[in-house]
């Protein structure tokens, strides 16, 4: 037996079974939430860039947090061209030089010719960032644990007497401790000012204390719904978005409750030094755009960040819903709602976590 | 052994059988309770003859908790075989599964192993060919897997292979502290090393390319090389070597004819654990790989993380598969070698 | 004998030492004229040179894939330029400030054109942001003054700073602020440490216990150590009476046997995990057979994963092999006339075991205990996956730090922590055991 040559073939064989992938000019990785939410973004804005430019889109899932990018930037290796991030995110990643700056007034204008700095709703334009949608953490329940009276308050999620079963919640301090305090009587408007508090934050963990041993708990987006249709949990807090989706796609029958709901913005973000930053602002302007905004809104139960955007907003794709009543931003919605408040967990999250750790540990 | 005796206990069993029968009603139950608590008596003959009626209870206690044992060890790989091939998205045996029909019973979750992640599974011929080869996740991830470890375990074998036969000589200086540095990527905890790799690759731009993670996973496999190369060598007759020189073999003709061929084996059973260490390890990869280098266990992690599906049960059945294999040829190398040496065959 | 060898190595055509061969002072001569005990040195150390040649690659390249990473990492944890890359003048003449009052004016317009140039800074780890991120680590909170400030300097061209800066935000007028802006400006730091081990400095730059609520990191190291070492009891007990049958067994039917114990250690680990989830949850074999036969109500499933019990259970099915297979090569060597000796003496079969049997097997004990014990402190996978909040380890919080939160440099700390516990405890293996005697299958 000839070992040399069998090495040698076999080298070859196996680098071609790796094949590495030549990546063409025109491609860019998009990187997003995964799931239902990738997928309106895959039917909305993707695809139509791609069929209008001829590039390719590589589409990538993640989990939140700007640690990738981080990683990427500071390797000098960087792969993702566009990523869709929260906002507290958005703004660390900005001051830390993570990001590229981004000039709002190269973006396109609303359909109806008005300016995109005041099309865009105020907030949604930063350094480094450029609002697609607003969503929302909400709780959700299934209607088969409560037939006939389910919970309609945020208050009725820890009331664990009345509404027995399983909680899911997301691990982490962000929109628990919000919850927390609504649950505990404080007004939507006041909850930061408490929050600010330590004997906000002393209180918030107590209310959290009474459920638990109920909980629990989630990290991915797409988690909630999957815990609700196993029965691992009767109730769940999770994004809009994923529940509207198991109920109109996959007839599911999960019920949302608005009240205390948390609302947040989801931007675009480009990292620091990709080679393809041209493409990316290209498909940043173009996903943006009024008419892209409004398509996105037909597949997934979130709110264009441009008011031009809103009138054009109709049903879901392919069923007889209205998506208006949808939005965490219709005004039935908002009656008691919580915009977050991206400064307090910039500047609390490494601690709030920190307490949330031992508190879920002790 | 006298007769009343054996057939003493085989009645007491039969007569528990029918009580558990009674009890339960279930056939299925009295099917484990024979396996677990009649496997046992099958091995009471080795008893010694002079053993007391104490002993023999004890001895089948003893016997009945080792079945417990092996069950234990391995149910959870056999279960997961069945389960793979559930017609319905659930990790449990439905009802349809436990009466044997036919339509309770799919490849469904195999089919996904090709068709999750393609553009367009509906197409024929070599479009769905070039389309699964590219494009579908888990074989992105078996192409990524198989071309990391099969670098990763040439580098692995090949230092790892030079370092024993430089450990195993008698004149080898600083031995304990030498092995010691090179079983440490086993015993170090792989948070650390991959955290460690994650910063220092990230500086020197190894980060998020193959030969990082290739060079992560040969360091990983090397004390795998290093503890079954010195074992061979251990019971290796260094008479052989002064054999082949007093016939006026150089170095390198001793090494290539005399020790290369008894080593063989204690290499490719270090090879294959390093194969086999690359091919499981997701810590590094979770720390150092991008997309682009996703492996099998890298896509297995976000599955059961995110969305569990039994697509993951099948292709663990595969995996299972594998290292069958895989188990099978090292035990075929390790009689191999115990004959080269001229050991007695066990 | 040895260096007899060597020597005809060398030489290869000669074949035995000249035995007549001797100098004038009647000193031993080998065939080309040197002294036997010369070239008995010179030969010895071409042979231990040769054999370390054989490992220097290998060592060289661990050194770069592995040791030099893993050093890098330990520097990490006590070594953050945060300060003195964002406000370069500004560190060097803070050093000089006694931490009394306020610092100096020119000290202060260092700050403030520091904070300028850090402004218009894009470059990574010389931001705003950066300082901002590493003075949250020591004063909670403080990030948004950092930010906001420096959006707002740009305003100031002229003196007096101070006052200036005061107007900006009335937060500056706070002398912690700027004591821990003067240890900040260290690019040396036990702050980490300090952090890793539930403690921080206080106002007063005293070194104080962190309050009781964020205490985090001791209890999950002791939490890491008591379940490592639950683990490893219940491997121990576990093994030990099936390495002692397989030991027994004749061969034939212990090789089979065998097979099941070393397909689990073959198999992924990833593999083991999921089949485990499939059999725990509760959804899952387990409780749908419980609920089948009656046992328990659909209503009243237990739940065994993804807390404790899950981790326990799924990390003992892994580390098993590791306990088995050292136990059983001890035992296998343990001669079965022993306890025969032992019994026809008189002893009952109890007393055989424990006087004779057991201390023998102690070598395998402390082997496999030792083994699973530091392959348990360090796991990650497992408790990760099906451990839920209960079952989170040591090394999930370091994960956690180096992927979620950002902090590395506590990341880094709590790694070097745990790394000092598993080396401690291999130099002990290595003294008890040694590490050649590590073997598989």
């Amino acid at each position: 037996m000839n070992l040399s040559k069998l090495l040698a073939s076999t080298v070859v064989g196996v680098s071609l079974l790796a094949g590495a992938t030549v990546t063409n000019a025109g491609e860019i990785t998009v990187v997003s939430w995964g799931g239902a939410y990738t997928k309106s973004q895959v039917e909305a804005y993707h695809k139509p860039w791609m069929a209008k430019t001829g590039n390719s889109i590589k589409s990538e899932d993640y989990n939140g947090g700007s640690a990738e990018i981080k990683a990427q930037v500071e390797a000098g290796n960087v792969t993702w061209d566009i990523v869709d991030v929260e906002l507290s995110d958005a703004i660390r990643a900005c001051d830390e030089g993570l990001l590229e700056t981004i000039d709002a007034s190269t973006l396109p204008d609303g359909a109806d010719g008005t300016p995109a700095a005041t099309d865009f709703i105020e907030g949604t334009l930063h350094d480094c960032a450029v609002a697609n949608i607003v969503w929302s953490t909400i709780f959700a329940y299934d209607k088969g644990k409560f037939p006939t009276a389910g919970p309609t308050t945020m208050a009725d999620f820890f009331n664990v007497e009345k509404f027995p079963g399983k909680r899911g919640l997301r691990k982490g301090a962000k929109v628990n401790l919000e919850f927390a305090l609504i649950a505990d009587g404080v007004l939507a408007k006041d909850v930061y000012g408490v929050l600010a508090t330590p004997e906000g934050v002393d209180r918030a963990f107590k209310k959290l204390d009474t459920i638990k041993g109920d909980v629990v708990w989630w990290e991915a987006g797409a988690q909630p719904p999957q815990l609700l249709a196993d029965g691992e949990v009767s109730m769940t807090t999770a994004y809009n978005g994923r529940i509207f989706n198991a109920v109109a796609g996959e007839g599911k029958a999960f019920e949302i409750v608005w009240d205390g709901q948390v609302w947040d913005l989801d931007l675009w973000v480009i990292p620091k030094g990709t080679k393809n930053k041209e493409l990316a602002m290209d498909f940043l302007k173009f996903s943006t755009a009024t008419e892209r905004l409004a398509a996105q809104a037909s597949y997934i139960s979130y709110g264009p960040a441009r008011k031009s955007s809103g009138s054009l907003v109709g049903k879901y794709h392919n069923k007889d819903i209205d998506m208006g009543p949808q939005m965490p931003t219709n005004p039935d919605n908002l009656k008691n709602a919580v915009q977050n408040d991206f400064n307090f967990w910039a500047d609390n999250a490494d601690q709030l976590n920190e307490r949330f750790n031992a508190w879920l540990a002790g | 052994m006298d007769m009343s005796k054996f057939q003493k206990h085989h009645i007491a069993f039969a007569v528990a059988c029918v009580i558990v029968l009674a009890i339960t009603q279930h056939f299925a139950v009295l099917l484990g309770f024979i396996f677990l608590f009649g496997t046992p008596l099958f091995f009471m003959k080795e008893l010694p003859p002079y053993a007391t009626t104490v002993e023999r209870i004890w001895q089948y206690l003893f016997l009945t908790i080792c079945t417990f044992i092996f069950v234990f060890l391995i149910t959870p790989i056999i279960i997961i075989i069945p389960l793979s091939f559930n017609a319905e998205p659930y990790f449990t045996f439905t009802d349809g599964m436990l009466s044997f029909e036919s339509t309770a019973y799919s490849l469904r979750w195999y089919e996904d192993i090709f068709s999750n992640g393609m553009t367009n599974p509906d197409a024929v011929g070599s479009a769905w060919y070039s389309d699964m080869w590219n494009n579908a996740q888990w074989v992105r991830a078996t192409r990524n897997s198989f071309f990391i470890a099969f670098f990763a375990t040439i580098i692995a074998t090949v230092l790892g292979t030079l370092a024993a036969l430089g450990l195993s000589r008698p004149e080898m200086p600083y031995r304990g502290l030498i092995t010691g540095l090179l079983i440490s990527p086993m015993i170090v905890p792989l948070v650390i090393t991959a955290t460690g790799m994650f910063f220092f690759y990230s500086d020197i731009g190894l980060a998020k390319t193959f030969p990082g993670i290739i060079l992560a996973h040969a360091t990983l496999g090397i004390p795998f090389v290093i503890i079954t190369v010195t074992a061979t060598l251990s019971g290796f007759d260094r008479s052989l070597i002064r054999a082949a020189q007093s016939m006026g073999a150089n170095g390198w003709t001793t090494f290539h004819k005399v020790i290369m061929p008894l080593i063989m084996p204690g290499m490719i059973s270090g090879a294959l654990f390093a194969f086999i260490t690359s091919m499981d390890e997701v810590v590094a990869v979770i720390f150092l790989a991008d997309v682009e280098q996703r492996t099998i266990p890298r896509q297995m992690f976000s599955g059961i993380r995110e969305q569990i599906s039994p697509t993951i049960l099948a292709v663990a059945t595969i995996l299972v598969a594998i290292s069958i294999a895989l188990l099978t040829v090292l035990e075929m190398l390790r009689r191999r070698s115990e004959r080269l040496r001229g050991l007695a065959p066990s | 004998m040895r260096i007899l060898i060597d020597c005809r190595g060398k030489n290869m055509t000669s074949t035995t030492l000249d035995q007549g061969n001797t100098n004038a002072d009647g000193v031993l001569l080998t065939s080309d004229g040197i002294p036997l005990k010369q070239k008995l040195v010179q030969t010895t150390k071409k042979a231990r040179s040769r054999a370390f040649l054989l490992t220097l690659p290998l060592v060289l390249f661990l050194i770069i894939s592995f040791v030099v990473p893993i050093g890098q990492m330990l520097f990490r944890s006590v070594h953050n330029p945060a300060g003195t890359n964002v406000l370069p003048n500004f560190a060097v003449a803070i050093k000089n400030w006694d931490g009394i009052g306020f610092p100096s004016e020119e000290t202060f317009e260092l700050f403030v054109k520091d904070m300028q140039i850090a402004r218009k800074n894009r470059e990574i780890g010389k931001t705003v942001g950066n300082l901002a991120t590493r003075m949250n680590y020591a004063i909670p909170g403080s990030r948004s003054l950092f930010t906001s400030t420096s959006r707002k300097l740009s305003t100031i061209t002229e003196g007096p700073y101070k006052e200036a800066l005061f107007k900006i935000d009335k937060k500056w007028d706070n002398q912690i602020i700027w004591r821990n802006l003067k240890r900040v400006s260290s690019d040396y730091t036990i702050a980490f440490y300090l952090a890793a081990l539930d403690h921080k400095y206080d106002d007063n730059g005293n070194i104080v216990a962190a309050e009781e609520l964020y205490q985090i990191y001791v209890s999950n190291f002791f939490k890491t150590l008591r379940l490592s070492a639950i683990i490893t009891f219940l491997c121990l007990i576990i093994a030990f009476p099936v390495s002692y049958l397989l030991s027994v067994l004749p061969l034939r039917t212990s090789n089979l046997l065998m097979i099941l114990v070393l397909l689990p250690f073959w198999t992924s680990l990833l593999v083991r995990t999921t089949a485990w989830i499939a059999i725990l949850q509760t959804q899952g074999v387990i409780n749908d057979i419980l609920v089948f036969i009656g046992l328990i109500s659909d209503d009243g499933r237990i739940q065994m994963i993804y807390n404790q019990t899950g981790t326990i259970i799924a990390m003992v099915h892994i580390l098993l092999p590791f306990m088995i297979l050292p136990l059983f090569s001890v035992m296998k060597t343990i001669p079965v006339s022993y306890m025969r000796a032992a019994r026809s003496m008189g002893a009952t079969p109890f007393t055989a075991y424990r006087r004779v049997y057991f201390p023998l097997t102690l070598p395998g004990i402390a082997a496999g205990t030792l083994l699973v014990f530091i392959l348990a402190i360090g796991y990650y996978i497992t408790p990760a996956l099906v451990g839920g909040e209960d079952g989170l380890l040591i090394s999930n919080l370091i994960a956690y730090h180096i992927q979620k939160s950002l902090n590395w440099s506590l990341g880094a700390a709590l790694g070097t922590i745990l790394l000092v516990v598993v080396l401690v405890l291999y130099w002990l293996y290595n003294k008890l055991v040694g590490i050649d005697k590590l073997s598989f299958g």
